[in-house]
C-alpha cells in the first residue's frame, strides 16, 4: 500500500514538472513562462519530496526534505516576483495579443515604487493614453 | 484483497527519472533559445527545480539518504542565484 503512494507521487511530481517545462517552451513570452513553471515547479518538488519522506519513514530525513520543501514554498514566489519585477523594468515585450496590462504607467520608473489605488483615481490627466480597462464594463461580443 | 499487485518501485523511479530528463532537455531548448536574459534566468531556476527532483528519484531509487543533502544546497543556491540575477538584469536596464 505505501509502496502504492509512493510510486503515484513520484509519477504525479515528474509528470507535472514535464508540463511546466512543455510550457517553458511553448507559451508566448516571458511572463506566461513564468506563470507556467514557477507554480508547477514548486507541486511537482513538494510531490517528489513527499515521496522520500513516506518511503524513507525516518526523522532525519523527513526533516531534510521538509526543510526543503518549506523553502521551496517561501521562496519560489519571491524568486518569481523578483525576476518579473526585473523584467518589467528593463522592457521585456509582453505578447502582442495581450488584452489588459495593469501596470502600465503605474510605475514610477525613477523611484521604482507603484502608483497604487484604484484606476484614474488621482491621475486621471495624464492616463489618457491607451486605457488599461475598456471603457464600458460589458464585455465586447466582437471576436 | 484490494491492492494485490505489488508495485515494482525502482521501475516506477526509472520512468519518473525519464521524464525529467525529458524536462530537461525542454528546459535546456529554451535555456538556448530565449531571447532574454530573465528568460534564461526563469529557465535555469526550472533547472534547478528538476535537479532536486532528480535527487529526489534517485535517493528512493538507491535506497540511501545521504544525497538529500545536496538538495537543500541546490535549493538555497538556486534561489540565490535567481535573486542576484533579477537584481544584475534590473540594474542592467535593457533586456
Amino acid at each position: 500500500m505505501t509502496n502504492w503512494i509512493i510510486a503515484v507521487l513520484l509519477l504525479v511530481g515528474s509528470i507535472i514538472m514535464l508540463i511546466g517545462s512543455v510550457g517553458l517552451v511553448r507559451m508566448p513570452d516571458l511572463y506566461s513562462r513564468m506563470q507556467a513553471t514557477t507554480k508547477s515547479m514548486t507541486l511537482a518538488v513538494v510531490c517528489l519530496l513527499l515521496a522520500v519522506v513516506i518511503y524513507f519513514g525516518e526523522p532525519g530525513v523527513t526533516l531534510r526534505a521538509l526543510l526543503v520543501i518549506t523553502f521551496y514554498c517561501v521562496t519560489s514566489p519571491i524568486a518569481a516576483h523578483m525576476i518579473g519585477r526585473a523584467a518589467y523594468f528593463c522592457g521585456v515585450p509582453l505578447w502582442e495579443k495581450t488584452q489588459l496590462d495593469e501596470l502600465r504607467g503605474r510605475y514610477d520608473h525613477k523611484t521604482r515604487t507603484l502608483d497604487s489605488g484604484p484606476a484614474g483615481a488621482e491621475s486621471g490627466a495624464d492616463a489618457g493614453d491607451a486605457p488599461r480597462y475598456q471603457s464600458d464594463p460589458s464585455p465586447t461580443e466582437t471576436s | 484483497m484490494m491492492l494485490a499487485v505489488q508495485v515494482n518501485l525502482p521501475a516506477v523511479a526509472n520512468v519518473a527519472l525519464l521524464l525529467l530528463s525529458a524536462s530537461l532537455l525542454l528546459t535546456f531548448i529554451r535555456l538556448v533559445r530565449g531571447p532574454s536574459l530573465p528568460d534564461r534566468v526563469v529557465a535555469l531556476d526550472q533547472f534547478a527545480a528538476i535537479v532536486v527532483g532528480m535527487i529526489a528519484v534517485y535517493t528512493i531509487d538507491m535506497g540511501r539518504d545521504e544525497v538529500l543533502r545536496a538538495a537543500i544546497v541546490l535549493a538555497l543556491i538556486a534561489f540565490l542565484s535567481t535573486v542576484a540575477f533579477a537584481r544584475y538584469a534590473e540594474r542592467r536596464g535593457r533586456p
